[in-house]
């Protein structure tokens, strides 16, 4: 007959008690057996505990662990404690539990939870770490894009041609797209209004000075830095995981020149030709507005266009466009080369480099506006 | 002990990666309790062999019986259920790298019983001492030598008291003591809860040191060309590819355009 999950407490005289268990004592019925402990103890006040463990079918680990909880209970409370019916396989599992163990404290104590005050100046104390690694990092990498502009010949140009397929070829249908859409929203949020002053024709100067001057570098900036940014921390800081960053330093190789400068350099190349494309795909945007909404001509649009733009606000764009591929690039190289640890700290490296990234394309532009202001 | 049902059956067992066949008709039995070692030379296909054992990869043909049932036969969920009955250590152990070595045992324990903390604290620390890593629980794996995580990727793998545990690996990049100390560990684990081990290795003293019964692979073959205890087999097997690769021996054609 199989035995059912139970158990039952006989009290004999002189303060002899029996707990009497069957059946399955695993982990699934850890938590019952625990809540028994009590029961014995303070409803029974035993001097003399006797296990009773021969209906026993099946005893895993868990199982062991209340008896040996049980007896240590019955050791404080000073009570005698037997087990019966124990086969040669409940012994061997018994004699796994190391009880020593089970109070033995933690070798590395738990860190204590930072106040509020010392949580900021914690913040405060990586931030100005921060600062300092980048700016380190950019005087490396400044020395090394220097050294491979004196020595061409150097430079992995295999590396840097896939790298400037990845930014600029494989990036231009997303950079297209937002750019487009971006254009056709402005045009048609502006035409409402200049409508109303019949002042049409003023849309396509609004698309194309903003764009070419402020929102193509910007956005540009942005979503290289949210695609390959990312990408360069977290190949990177993979390859600083896998070892592959110090293999590359014990075969003499200069890790910064080997996996730093061909990014750099294909994102100098490839992202103020991104930016072209971002302020022509958002002109298109605008000219489909001015063409179907506006009642413009296509030759009017373009016309006007190019009436609107200037070469100081085509050349300031692009120069932005350059200061903002050697940001995003370089963060997203230190970012790699930062990371210590495993997993996580790759994907804290991803995240970090896209966030640096965007603050200094935010910061970078505030700047260049008002040096522009200055010299225009 | 082969009184019962195997607790694992494969039959027939194909595998292919495209056009590429890595093992062909592949058929062997594990008994409760016993530590049943796949082995073989480099390539063989022993870690392929053994995750479509415990259901991550799906064969190309044959079936594959865990307590009798066919796993081809189970939807995901129901083979979720099945892996919450066996434990698996991983050749890089894969403890999660953000969490403490307590916190990676406690894992299994919260997602899938109700236990209060107290109590899956007290099993976690039974189960830290049961591997010798009593008072390392606030530890994080990277503060871990080779060794030390391999016993907590153990734990960890017997948090749920699982009846199979699988071992990819377990001696990879560990000196000889600690593997030796491993060895030790897994056969008294073994000896002590009777839970079944399959252990993949290609580490011969680990092979001679714990495992009642062996199947070997070969590169060539694509499947078993050997069975039983690798004691005898080392000895007394006919086939030439089984005692050169138990007696360390370079075999003629791996040896051709060696020149000395």
């Amino acid at each position: 007959m199989p035995h059912e999950n139970s158990y039952h407490i006989e009290a004999a005289g002189g303060g002899a008690v029996t707990l009497v268990l069957t059946g399955r004592m695993d982990l699934e019925r850890f938590g019952e057996l625990a809540g028994l402990i009590g029961a014995v103890f303070d409803t029974h006040n035993p001097s003399k505990l006797n296990v009773d463990m021969g209906g026993v079918t099946y005893l895993d680990s868990a199982g062991a662990l209340f008896i040996v909880e049980l007896e240590d209970e019955a050791r404080r409370r000073s009570v005698v404690f037997e087990l019966s019916g124990l086969s040669r396989e409940k012994m061997g599992i018994l004699s796994l539990i190391d009880r020593d163990a089970m109070t033995k404290p933690s070798l590395a104590p738990r860190e204590r939870r930072m106040n509020i005050v010392e949580q900021l100046g914690a913040a405060s104390l990586a931030a100005v770490r921060d600062v300092y690694d980048i700016i380190s990092f950019s005087g490396e990498l400044i020395c090394e894009l220097g050294y491979s502009l004196m020595h061409l010949q150097k430079v992995r140009w295999g590396d840097v041609v896939s790298y400037m397929k990845k930014v600029g070829v494989d990036g231009l249908p997303i950079v297209g797209l937002i750019s487009f859409l971006l254009g056709l929203i402005m045009a048609f949020m502006s035409s409402l209004q200049l409508k109303q002053f019949g002042a049409n024709i003023y849309v396509a100067s609004l698309v194309a000075v903003a764009m070419v001057r402020e929102l193509g570098p910007i956005m540009t900036a942005i979503i290289v830095a949210g695609r390959s940014g990312s990408a360069f921390a977290a190949e990177i800081g993979t390859m600083k995981v896998n070892e592959e960053v110090d293999a590359l330093a014990t075969m003499g190789f200069s890790p910064m020149r080997f996996l730093s400068v061909p990014k750099v350099i294909a994102s100098l190349l490839t992202v103020p030709v991104l930016t072209v494309f971002a302020s022509i795909f958002a002109i298109m945007g605008g000219l489909i507005v001015g063409v179907l909404g506006l009642n413009l001509t296509i030759f009017t649009y373009i016309q006007q266009t190019m009436k609107a733009i200037s070469i100081f606000d085509i050349v300031s764009g692009l120069v932005k466009s350059v200061i903002f591929a050697a940001a995003i690039s370089a963060v997203g190289c230190q970012r790699g080369f930062k990371v210590r640890g495993g997993a996580e700290a790759v994907g804290n490296a991803t995240t970090s480099a896209v966030v640096t990234s965007i603050f200094l394309i935010i910061v970078i532009d505030s700047t260049f506006a008002i040096i522009l202001h200055y010299i225009h | 002990m082969n009184n019962t049902e195997p607790v694992i059956r494969v039959e027939d067992l194909t595998v292919r990666y495209g056009s590429n066949t890595v093992l062909k008709d592949v058929n062997f039995e594990v008994w409760p309790g016993e530590i049943f070692v796949i082995m073989g030379g480099s390539g063989c296909g022993k870690s392929t062999l053994l995750k479509h054992v415990i259901g991550i990869e799906t064969p190309a043909k044959g079936n594959i019986w865990i307590n009798g049932t066919d796993t081809s036969t189970l939807d995901d969920r129901e083979l979720g259920k099945l892996h919450m009955g066996i434990g698996m250590l991983f050749q890089s152990s894969a403890l999660f790298g953000s969490m403490t070595i307590g916190e990676n045992v406690a894992l299994p324990l919260t997602e899938f019983t109700g236990l209060p903390m107290k109590d899956i604290e007290s099993i976690v620390k039974m189960k830290l001492g049961m591997v010798e890593l009593a008072g390392y629980d606030n530890h994080y794996p990277s503060e871990l030598s080779g060794g030390m995580k391999k016993r907590a990727g153990i734990a960890r793998a017997m948090a749920l008291d699982p009846a199979m545990l699988f071992l990819d690996e377990p001696s990879a990049g560990l000196d000889p003591v600690t593997s030796a100390e491993l060895d030790v560990l897994i056969r008294k684990l073994n000896e002590g809860t009777g839970t079944t081990m399959v252990i993949v290795t290609h580490e011969l003293e680990t092979i001679f040191n714990i495992s009642h019964r062996i199947i070997m692979l070969d590169r060539d073959a694509k499947g078993v060309i050997a069975e039983g205890d690798p004691r005898v087999l080392r000895t007394d097997s006919d086939d030439p590819r089984v005692t050169d690769f138990f007696n360390r021996r370079v075999t003629e054609k791996k040896s051709k355009g060696m020149t000395t």
